[in-house]
């Protein structure tokens, strides 16, 4: 039996808003527990929450750059159930009417085809609080500074059909809350992650199979090993006659399995009704259109521009628009040097594996922009060759200054003078009679031999094309 | 229409309230009188009608985005039960 | 000098008669003799009201004043008040003392009035005779075997007591008119939206309404215009100007178009009660107004329907109670399951239960379309009653219950029965109309209601009505005699 698998993801991003969604409490991570939990982040009897327009707006950015509708009138909703995390016992959430629903996105699968993701619905809403397990003589810890913060749940339909199309479409996620500025993308702190609602069913059937939801993935790595050990789960249940039974499950990264989630074994009845305390969203035409105007660049809009621009390929392109950051530096480099093609390979090669070498972003890369495209200059214009300028590069990142300083400091600037060029050959020459004699003879092979003793001679300062030319000049006449 | 003592021991459940053997037979007899009571509701012609949530037809006033409240835990932690190192303890969450 | 209005004292202070800690100590020696007697208050906080009345004091000194400096008051216990115990009437919140004022207690102590105390309710609200109090019931000061109504039945037993000449209350379904009836005062529930709910503990989020409770309209006008207003706060509060509401008290009633609803005069509402809103409705005639038939056909579906929709959102509202930040926990819990159903199961009283899985019922899955969405459609059906009315008169009358104050712990067995007890005030919060209740009669020794009903945000019409009423009446000026005179 061939089985097709099916994946839906609903991704959580935490929206950058400065305080939460419903009270002026800060967002910042890491505070000390429960000094950023005011009395509507508490559930204080008495008070009442008050929306963020910021938190609004940046839905609304979602949803355009999504192809989305924007909801006209949006509501909020109570979505009830007890947990130490949830204060108030219900979560305010949108149900019925979120602020964006139907919409897509195109990703690009390993090999290189497109395909179209349909997105469901995102909607506000606020998470909830974090339980630490550590020990408190037997009892559970309580921080709700996390309860509160702004939360953008995006749903997509269930149009994945592997663990790889997942992690593909997430990224895709990941790159365009960040190039829109609406979420900081650190799936390590939790401000991005998602639950994958996963089952499979034999190809060609068109009702889909019972799903289980995995609750909580953070991490692209663990998306795609969660999946695909779910996918196998449930391929093993039936396979040996038995079926799949619809439930939460938590990944376990240490032990790379999927377990079902005890809190949740029991049917949930969150009895959504429209919060009261909260009254319906109107979003007009004038806010979407100004919102509209004020949108960046969105990543695949970038990519083909970076495509029509720089005559990069499609491959490269993408590579470079992963992140604004990335793409702003290369575009800062190659506007200020001939060959982008050139300047596209130093920022995706020596770069970024620098970058990944110390573990930091571009952001924070040592080597600016201006730095790189000076030295990427000294190549264009014969002062240094590629060869050298790795070692030149080097020395940037080590904080050794600009590129001049260094070639100047090191005295690496190329030999292009043809005496003085034509001197060095002579003298190797002279000193190696006997690959001379066999040169002459016939063995062509040995003219590396001599280009070698060239370079290093000059310790690697003469210009390769020069050496060249007048080597086989010599050798000939 | 009467609800069943299950039923009563349910929703307790889906509310979180302890309810004693000895006094589920007179929730489920007032239970049973209330939802009968609003059974009326039925008798209303309600098509066309939209739901109406609030009594007064305006729109979410929006906050501007910006940090307005200070840390005030020692206050807000007074009327806690249990507290520790600034967090509340509950009995132990099992995820 | 407690029989006097707040006008009167007023008057009294801005002349120098007598001063605010005076007035304070009054009213306190007459808490001190007579409250247990009727079980109003929860809290009596003496030394802070002496504290605030000093201050007052200073205040009017400084000829500084406004028309509210001084006076003492006393605030539902169901308002925050920073620093006191805030219990809602229950065993819940028995330890729970706010971190805040509500926005109602902010501006009338903005407006120098001083708190006496925090006054007994129905727990959370819920109940109409005050008797689900976690402190036990309230009586009535005209007859100590009677319940005073609820469940502002503290506020409204102090007032008609004179233990305070003035008093906050809520109105859900009729919780500051039906117990201003039941003791012969003047109770004003605003428009839904008029005063910020912020603070205000919440019951029923799209009904619940904060008023008051006086001795007369013009008092309910001065507490009005000085607790109305918006507040970024409750993103339900309305940012409509506030009116001064006295200014247009005695505007002429000539002209005004009265009408009455039939449906309001059934067989439920007892015959004496019908003869002294009949007699009301002939003063108005008296006074200009004229009195006509008009039908309210959706509106015998308000109680249903309030109790689908009221307990829909008080059971979402009270899941915060859950042990762990505040309120009630059970001892030694064994898990958290236990932590939370005994928490709730021994915090919360029956009534307040009730109403909690009532409103878990009616939302659970299979149910929601069938009894929450709709009653919020006959909530719908019923508010465009009222526009109708309102498109061909000014303001609607009636009785504001069915009969005098009942017996206590004569409708505690059956919810049902209770629950009726509101069922002319309850389709005015489901509208969001401003209701008033003056006293317009008497029966057997026990006071009788008449309930106004206006247009949205139709205060100044409201008031101006009840007050040109309690002009041409002395039924306001009753109050009980023998111990409490």
């Amino acid at each position: 039996m061939t089985w097709e698998v099916v994946i839906g993801l609903e991704i959580h991003a935490q929206l950058k808003t400065a305080s939460k969604i419903f009270s002026g409490a800060a967002t910042a991570f890491g505070a000390e527990p429960n000094t950023q939990a005011c009395l509507v982040d508490l559930g204080y009897p008495g008070v009442l929450p008050v929306l963020n327009r910021e938190a609004v707006r940046m839905a609304v950015r979602f949803g355009l750059a999504s192809h989305s509708t924007v909801a006209p009138r949006s509501i909020f909703a109570r979505k009830n159930y007890f947990y130490p995390d949830l204060p108030k016992g219900y979560q305010i959430s949108q149900y019925e009417l979120p602020v964006v629903h139907d919409g897509w996105v195109d990703i690009t699968l390993d090999d290189g085809a497109v395909k179209r993701v349909g997105i469901t619905r995102a909607h506000l809403e606020e998470d909830a609080g974090k339980s630490l397990h550590e020990d408190f003589h037997g009892l559970s810890g309580i921080d709700l500074n996390r309860a509160g913060t702004p939360l953008l749940e995006i749903v997509s339909e269930p149009d994945l059909r592997s663990a790889r199309e997942a992690v593909a479409y997430m990224k895709l996620i990941h790159q365009l809350v960040r190039y829109l500025d609406i979420c900081d993308g650190n799936m390590q702190e939790g401000s991005l992650r998602c639950d994958a609602n996963v089952s499979v069913r034999p190809l060609g059937r068109h009702e889909f199979g019972t799903r289980a939801e995995i609750k909580n993935l953070n991490s692209f790595r663990f998306i795609e090993r969660a999946i695909n050990f779910e996918v196998e789960r449930q391929i093993d249940i039936i396979e040996s006659g038995g079926s799949v039974v619809q439930e939460t499950r938590l990944y376990d990264s240490a032990r790379d399995e999927t377990r079902p989630m005890r809190s949740k074994e029991e049917a949930n009845d969150y009895r959504y009704f429209p919060d009261p305390d909260l009254l319906p969203v109107e979003i007009d035409r004038a806010t979407v259109d100004e919102i509209r105007a004020e949108l960046p660049e969105l990543p695949w809009e970038k990519q083909d521009r970076l495509v029509s621009d720089y005559g990069l390929s499609a491959y490269d392109a993408s590579l470079l628009s992963a992140s604004r950051a990335m793409a702003d530096y290369f575009e800062a480099v190659a506007s200020r040097v001939g060959d982008k093609k050139v300047a596209a390979n130093w920022v995706m090669g020596d770069l970024s594996g620098a970058l990944n070498k110390d573990g930091i972003g571009i952001e924070a890369s040592p080597v600016s922009a201006e730095a790189l495209a000076g030295m990427l200059c000294r190549i264009e214009d014969g002062t240094i060759s590629g060869k050298i300028a790795k070692s030149v590069f080097e020395a940037m990142w080590a904080g050794e200054g600009s590129a001049d300083a260094i070639i100047e400091a090191r005295g690496l600037k190329q030999i292009t003078d043809s005496g003085a060029i034509q001197a060095v050959i002579q003298q190797v020459l002279a000193d190696n009679p006997g690959q001379l004699e066999q040169y002459r003879s016939g063995k062509d092979k040995l003219f590396g031999f001599f280009v070698g003793q060239v370079m290093k001679a000059t310790r690697g300062q003469a210009n390769p094309a020069e050496v060249n030319k007048l080597l086989k000049e010599m050798l000939n006449g | 229409m009467a609800l069943t003592r299950h039923e009563v021991e349910n929703i307790a459940h889906l509310a979180r309230l302890r309810i004693s053997a000895d006094e589920v037979p007179g929730y489920v007899e007032s239970l049973s009188r209330i939802i009968d009571f609003v059974a009326q509701l039925d008798d209303a012609e309600t098509d066309k009608v939209e739901p109406m949530a609030h009594p007064l037809h305006m729109t979410q006033p929006l906050r501007v985005d910006a940090v307005t409240e200070e840390n005030q835990r020692e206050l807000f932690q007074t009327n806690a039960s249990r507290t520790e190192r600034g967090l509340y303890l509950v009995p132990k969450v099992i995820e | 000098m407690h029989t006097r209005t707040l006008a009167e004292l007023s008057a009294a202070l801005h002349a120098r008669e007598v001063s605010s800690v005076e007035l304070t100590r009054h009213f306190l020696a007459r808490i001190d003799a007579l409250a247990d007697k009727l079980n109003a208050f929860v809290t009596v906080t003496a030394d802070a009201a002496l504290a605030q009345a000093e201050a007052a004091d200073a205040v009017l000194g400084a000829g500084e004043a406004g028309p509210l400096t001084g006076i003492p008051l006393v605030h539902k216990d169901i308002f925050c008040t920073r620093g006191v115990r805030t219990s809602c009437g229950s065993r819940m919140l028995d330890n729970f003392v706010a971190p805040y004022d509500a926005f109602a207690v902010e501006r009338l102590a903005e407006a120098g009035m001083v708190t006496l105390a925090k006054a007994n309710m129905d727990e959370f609200a819920m109940g109409s005779s005050n008797e689900t109090s976690w402190y036990g019931p309230v009586r009535n000061p005209w007859d100590l075997d009677k319940v005073p109504g609820g469940s502002s039945g503290g506020s409204a037993a102090a007032v008609a007591a004179r233990l305070a000449p003035a008093a906050t209350g809520t109105d859900t379904g009729g919780s500051i008119r039906q117990p201003a009836a039941l003791t012969g005062i003047t109770g004003l529930k605003p428009t839904y939206g008029r005063i910020s709910r912020f603070g205000m503990i919440a019951f029923a989020s799209s009904l619940d309404q904060a008023g008051t409770l006086t001795q007369t309209a013009e008092d309910a006008a001065l507490m009005l215009t000085a607790m109305a207003g918006h507040d970024p706060r409750d993103s339900t509060s309305v940012d409509e100007p506030v009116p001064d509401y006295r200014a247009t008290l005695g505007d002429d009633l000539e002209g005004l178009r009265v009408g009455v609803p039939r449906e309001f005069f059934d067989e439920g509402l007892d015959a004496a009660n019908a003869a002294a809103v009949q007699a009301a409705l002939d003063e108005f005639r008296k006074l200009g107004a004229t009195v006509e038939d008009v039908s309210l056909p959706n509106v015998g579906l308000s109680v249903p329907a309030y109790y689908v929709v009221a307990p829909a959102e008080c059971s979402s509202n009270l899941s915060r109670y859950d042990g762990v930040r505040f309120g009630y926990r059970a001892e030694d819990p064994v898990d958290l399951e236990d932590m939370y159903k005994r928490s709730r199961g021994e915090g919360f009283g029956a009534e307040v239960k009730r109403r909690i899985m009532t409103g878990a019922y009616v939302l659970s899955a299979g149910y929601y379309d069938a009894y929450y969405l709709k009653a919020q459609r006959v909530r719908q059906l019923i508010a465009e009653d009222f526009r109708q009315a309102f498109a061909s008169v000014d303001l609607l009358l009636g009785p504001t219950t069915p009969t005098p104050a009942f017996a206590l712990g004569a409708k505690t067995d059956d919810p049902v029965t209770m629950y009726l007890n509101d069922i002319y005030t309850i389709g005015v919060n489901l509208a969001g109309l401003p209701g008033m209740s003056v006293p317009c009669g008497m029966v057997d020794g026990l006071p009788v209601g008449l309930q106004l009903i206006g247009r949205h945000f139709d205060e100044a019409g409201l008031l101006n009505a009840a007050h040109r009423y309690q002009q041409v009446t002395d039924w306001h000026r009753l109050a009980p005699g023998g111990e409490f005179a």
